[in-house]
């Protein structure tokens, strides 16, 4: 089968999108969409570094030896989440404090690696790019998903980004009462579940 | 003491590593379908959470502050817990076989655990002492471990109840997990 860009990055969308058809990544998930901001700036970084991470390793993957693919490979990753900490230490602070440990532990987080091992170390650099770019858009629109639900569920607002917020229930139904369960731990398993299931009715079809 | 022991409840119950602080979810998730995974899981994060917690502090303490390297944590955790995991997996081999049996294929999927790193960059953070992030990173592993240990109690039982079709699999499981992490969350006003 002819691999075609615009069919690995669409893949990266709808087929393949993380966290819903490939389980991976759930710890940033859930960790830090109480609101949707969190969510798409946890996306956006995640994203980087899995483009450039998908970079480096496809351009490498003639010169590394197969034995100690893994270990280079989580080398790489590092290097790109010390990037975006300190790109974040100097811009986004704000976003950086509230993101916290979610940040340094990108480099652990299995959908990078398992691209970097499942698809860039075996394919060109603009096809591994375009995975790159799909995968980590998705993921960044999962969460950003996720992340809205929990918020207009739990504090009655939609917050795109510091300062903008798009909906906020309280100034349209005054006597909206915020559901506090949707924006603490367990309403993160039950909301991700939920959504999972609603995916699923809808793939099925 | 007393310190100790509200340090203790608190890393076991009210900040559950799995539950409340969302850390080792791949694990969580991908372990909890047998029993018996889930103990060999269990026992094998224990054994490297502790160990990696030492090792970590000894290296930040004394390597990276005082050579002023700090913002260089994230790859030398990184690598520390690699090839300590690793080293063990080759030291049990040869001296304990019998624990090496048990553990098994749970030992280097410990690597990309984020509970083991986000358990020492946590104790990093927090500014513990040497003692305290032991007691810390030990409760952490007991608590991920009754969490998991739970967990895969209550998954084996799903199995045999009768669950709609788009809820399978993982999506119950999550729900599963989001009331277990209820149960959990009784304990927030205890410390």
């Amino acid at each position: 089968m002819a691999k075609s860009i615009t069919h690995e990055f669409v893949k990266g969308l709808w087929e393949e999108v993380p966290p819903f058809r490939l389980v991976l990544g759930l710890c940033p998930t859930l960790g830090v969409t109480t609101k949707m901001q969190f969510g798409i700036g946890m996306g956006l970084a995640t994203t980087f570094v899995l483009v450039c991470a998908n970079i480096l390793v496809s351009m490498l993957r003639k010169a590394v030896p197969p034995k100690v693919r893994i270990a280079c490979f989580i080398i790489i990753i590092a290097t790109f989440v010390t990037l975006v900490e300190l790109l974040m230490q100097a811009f986004a602070y704000p976003l950086f404090l509230q993101l916290g440990i979610f940040i340094p532990l990108i480099v652990v987080n299995c959908i990078v690696l398992g691209r970097a091992e499942a698809f860039a170390s075996k394919n060109g650099l603009f096809l591994s790019i375009a995975d790159g770019l799909g995968i980590g858009i998705g993921f960044t629109l999962s969460l950003a998903a996720l992340g809205a639900l929990r918020e207009i569920l739990g504090a009655g607002t939609i917050t795109l980004w510091e300062g903008i917020e798009l909906v906020n229930l309280t100034s349209i139904f005054p006597g909206f009462q915020p559901f506090q369960f949707m924006v603490q731990a367990p309403g993160a398993f039950i909301c991700l579940g939920i959504m999972l299931c609603g995916m699923n009715m809808v793939g099925n079809r | 003491m007393d310190d100790y022991i509200v340090l203790i409840v608190s890393c076991i119950f009210v900040n559950n590593i799995l539950l409340a602080q969302f850390l080792g979810q791949c694990p969580f998730f991908g372990t909890s379908k047998k029993m018996e995974t889930a103990v060999g899981m269990a026992m094998a994060v224990i054994f490297v959470l502790v160990m990696a917690s030492a090792i970590t502090w000894i290296i930040y303490k004394f390597l990276l502050v005082e050579l002023g390297l700090t913002f260089l944590r994230t790859i030398a955790f990184i690598l520390v817990i690699a090839s300590l995991v690793q080293f063990v997996e080759m030291f049990l081999k040869k001296s304990i076989p019998a624990l090496y049996a048990g553990l098994g294929i749970f030992l280097p999927l410990i690597t990309t655990n984020c509970a083991v790193f986000g358990a020492c960059v946590l104790n990093i953070d927090k500014e513990f002492g040497f003692v305290q992030s032991i007691v810390a990173s030990l409760s952490y592993a007991i608590g991920f471990g009754l969490a998991l240990i739970l967990f895969a109690g209550v998954r084996e039982r799903i199995l045999l109840a009768r669950v709609p079709r788009p809820l399978q699999d993982t999506s119950i499981a999550l729900v599963t997990a989001g009331i277990i992490s209820l149960s959990f969350y009784a304990f927030q006003g205890m410390v």
